[in-house]
């Protein structure tokens, strides 16, 4: 059977408007990748990196934290286990279990100046609600301090 | 003991609901009623005692019998009694056993009903549908059974257990999302037995049809209020202000919510011309399916990697199944794809059909939209091995355009007639309206809102509020003016003649109410953080924020620390707010709890940051949301319009005339289309 003009016309109508869909839609997701890496992988990619959209996870580097309260601006190394490592700049107060030594997941940009811009520091922990280790009592510690006003 | 009953008691559902489902396919084929009586009974057995593992597993936890596996694993003698009822759907295996007990209701429902259809054999598509029904039954059976169940018995017997999931605990919202969410995604198992069973039986009448789209509004207002309730747990818990981040968990419960709300106004084109048949049975295999993928996603570990899936014990469970579905549904329309021609065309570019057919590209598209960037992960790190995730940028500016144009077609497509449309009646309609948005637009440009998205989406959202008013005062005018009734009256007499397409209606206005406090709250939401000492203030927009105090209490679940605030706009007090950050003996980090002044004009938003050990500081972060209370009201709204659309009248409850054996309940057209459909 052959297609009569106006089966024809919106068979052609549909095939165009899917076929820019798919284009927008694929533009859209090109453009809006997050790339998950370590900054060992980061740095082996270099300045093809600078400006794309990346999610970093490594350790925070003991005795690189420096947080500058005027400026609300918090700076650290963010390193792997092969020690390499990157530095990183994040606005705003960090989460409250920001500490040294601990995972950290830093979303934003590598710049070349060698700096990550962070927009969003996330305290690596997965999903699943394990107990804290043998004898670490996160309360505890926060009762002690406030007895007084507790009392 | 516990766990032996409930473990034998999801045995016996399993068994049961196997020899029900061929029970049912052997009656419906051979028109024997001795087997769809066994059938029938089989699927309330399958409910009683699913009803009765649930019972038993909340036993269990109330009385910390940490002798059965799931106990040990979310119960714990610290937790307040609530927490620990609810605590039963706060891990895998719990959830899959609510699912199972929804799913056994909603069995036990069709049965019920299919009883009151008098003559059991008079519709083959019943029992085909009850037997598609005890199948799925059979297959979350058989996760609790086997892969994920939650009564094995623990040796050595532990003395207490951690507890639930710390965020589960932090609000009592958690008692109420699942179980919305759980009932509208579990139902859409319904309407897609129903489906199959008139594929399977060969007919497709639009009484039938009539049937079906009762059976998705019922799980549909349920998703709907579900997914809302989990954006308000979203928003009153997590301490980021917001209420959506296309997060997968979120995008699970809103593709079946787009392609079965795509369902259900095609299936109006279905019922008025006989056209899109193939289409609208696609949509509600592709919402069951989209049900199923979604818990796969969810529950498998596969999003935190492609090759995790393989390593839970249910991933390849659910993988088998949603290819079982899959390959069973194409072949079955592939099958009847003859009782499923379109009995009518298109007749005029410009008619309702066209508003609907547009409606469900949109809807089409929103849903792969969701879908392909949800699964992209997955396929980025199968084929090429990069781990990536699709950044919320993707999804808003994917969503926007497809949004705006389904507020524009929310208030046009009640205004356009079926058939044919004209110029000249669209002209009068629209003219109201056009100034209401027009007004609108205007108003705001001058009340200094610059966001050209935001206007344009405030303007079509006061146009299709204007169409649909025009839909309700039309004719309590005309009624008016023929009867002298008084105004209220005649509006009610109206709406109350035509529950159905009124309810859809109040539906679209409460959808606009929603799409504008969506509007509001991304477009102008404000925030700003602080390091405050004690007793100082600070601005924020016209609020004056002051930090009073922080305090620790010691509760027996949990510990917390509590700043309290006063908060005043202009030298007026306005409120306290007292933000807190709890501490869970099972989660290493505080999880807080904001402090929101909720209006509907402005939502005031704090979050306890941080604060100095001596109490002499703290940290604190103000949210300013606009119009977010809107979404709310518009959910409240829109559950409101379903219901009062599923209502009958008390004409339509009476008992129907016992259908004569060959004869329709209604004579002509609909039995007789079905019979030559049968034979075709």
């Amino acid at each position: 059977m052959l297609l009569s003009g106006r089966r024809a016309g919106i068979a052609l109508g549909g095939g165009i408007v899917a076929l820019v869909f798919a284009y927008l839609v694929w533009g859209g997701i090109g453009n809006n990748l997050v790339y998950f890496l370590t900054p060992t992988e980061l740095l082996a990619k270099g300045p093809a990196a600078y400006g794309a959209s990346i999610r970093l996870g490594g350790i925070v580097q003991p005795g690189t934290v420096h947080w500058d309260a005027d400026r609300h601006e918090l700076r650290f190394r963010l390193a792997d286990t092969n020690d390499h490592n990157v530095e990183v700049v994040s606005t705003g107060v960090p989460p409250e279990m920001f500490t040294e030594g601990i995972g950290a997941v830093v979303e934003g940009v590598w710049t070349p100046d060698g700096v990550f811009h962070c927009h969003n520091l996330m305290i690596k922990h997965s999903n699943e609600y394990r107990p804290p280790p043998p004898g670490a009592k996160p309360a505890e510690y926060y009762r002690q301090l406030f007895r007084k006003q507790l009392s | 003991m516990n766990a032996l009953v409930g473990h034998l008691a999801t045995l016996l559902a399993l068994l049961l609901a196997g020899v029900g489902a061929a029970a049912a396919f052997v009656g419906g084929r051979r028109g024997d009623a001795r087997y769809i009586t066994g059938a029938q009974r089989a699927g309330i057995a399958v409910f009683v005692l699913v009803a009765l593992a649930f019972l038993i597993m909340e036993r269990a936890l109330i009385t910390h019998d940490f002798s059965v596996s799931y106990v040990a694993q979310v119960g714990s003698r610290e937790t307040p009694l609530f927490y620990t009822v609810i605590s039963l759907w706060s891990a895998l295996e719990g959830s899959i056993l609510l699912w199972a007990l929804v799913l056994s209701i909603y069995t036990a429902l069709l049965v019920r009903w299919s009883r009151r259809r008098a003559d059991p054999t008079g519709d083959a598509q019943l029992p085909y549908a009850l037997g598609t029904l005890l199948c799925v039954n059979v297959f979350f059976l058989l996760l609790i059974s086997w892969p994920a169940n939650p009564f094995r018995l623990m040796s050595p017997v532990p003395a207490d257990g951690p507890g639930p999931n710390a965020l589960l605990q932090n609000s009592p919202f958690m008692g109420v999302h699942p179980p919305l969410l759980y009932t509208g995604y579990v139902g859409m198992s319904v309407p897609f037995a129903l489906a199959t069973g008139a594929l399977l039986a060969g007919r497709l009448n639009p009484d039938w049809t009539k049937v079906i789209r009762r059976w998705t509004l019922v799980p549909w207002t349920f998703l709907s209020l579900g997914i809302l309730a989990g954006a308000w747990w979203s928003y009153e818990v997590l301490g980021w202000g917001g209420y959506w981040a296309w997060d997968p968990v979120e995008n699970a419960s809103f593709m079946p919510w787009l392609t079965a709300t795509a369902f259900l106004h095609s299936v109006m084109v279905q019922e008025r011309r006989g056209m899109l048949k193939t289409w609208t049975i696609t949509l509600i295999v592709a919402t069951f399916l989209l049900t199923v993928l979604g818990t796969f996603l969810t529950r498998s570990g596969v999003l935190a990697s492609v090759h995790a899936f393989t390593q839970s014990a249910i991933g390849p469970f659910f993988l088998t199944f949603l290819g079982l579905v899959l390959l069973g549904s194409l072949a079955l329309l592939a099958w009847r794809s003859e009782a499923l021609r379109s009995e009518g065309r298109f007749d005029a570019a410009l008619s309702r059909e066209t508003a609907f057919m547009l409606n469900n590209l949109l809807f089409a598209a929103f849903a792969f939209v969701v879908l392909l960037g949800t699964m992209f992960p997955l396929i980025a790190e199968a084929i090429r091995g990069v781990r990536v995730s699709v950044g919320g940028p993707y999804f808003s500016e994917m969503s926007v355009p497809i949004a705006l144009l389904l507020i524009f077609l929310a208030g046009v497509g009640p205004a356009l007639p079926w058939r044919k449309g004209s110029l000249e009646l669209l002209r009068g309609k629209f003219r109201w309206p056009t100034m209401a948005a027009l007004g609108t637009a205007v108003i705001l440009a001058a009340a200094g809102v610059r966001a050209p998205l935001a206007l344009l989406a405030f303007a079509l959202a006061a146009f299709s509020f204007g169409l649909l008013a025009a839909e309700f005062i039309g004719p309590t005018r005309v009624r008016r003016r023929t009867t002298g009734e008084a105004g209220p009256l005649a509006l009610w007499r109206v709406v109350a003649g035509n529950r159905r397409r009124y309810g859809g209606y109040i539906v679209h206005a409460g959808i606009l109410v929603v799409a504008v406090g969506v509007t509001g709250s991304a477009t102008f939401r404000r925030e700003q953080e602080w390091n405050v000492g004690r007793g100082a203030a600070v601005q924020f927009g016209r609020y004056q924020i002051q930090f009073d105090s922080v305090w620790a209490v010691s509760e027996s679940n949990r510990d917390g620390v509590i700043a309290a605030t006063t908060v005043s706009a202009g030298g007026r007090l306005l409120t306290r707010l007292s933000p807190r950050l709890n501490y869970y003996p099972t989660s290493m980090e505080p999880i807080g709890t904001p402090a929101v002044r909720e209006s509907l004009r402005e939502d005031l938003y704090l979050v306890l940051l941080a604060y100095a050990a001596d109490g002499s500081h703290a940290t604190i972060k103000a949210i300013a949301s606009p119009l977010v209370g809107w979404i709310w009201l518009g959910g409240g709204i829109v559950a409101l319009g379903a219901v009062f659309s599923l209502w009958r009248g008390a004409a339509a409850r009476q008992p129907r005339p016992a259908p004569v054996p060959g004869a329709g309940e209604r004579p002509g057209a609909g039995r007789a289309r079905a019979v030559t459909e049968a034979r075709a």
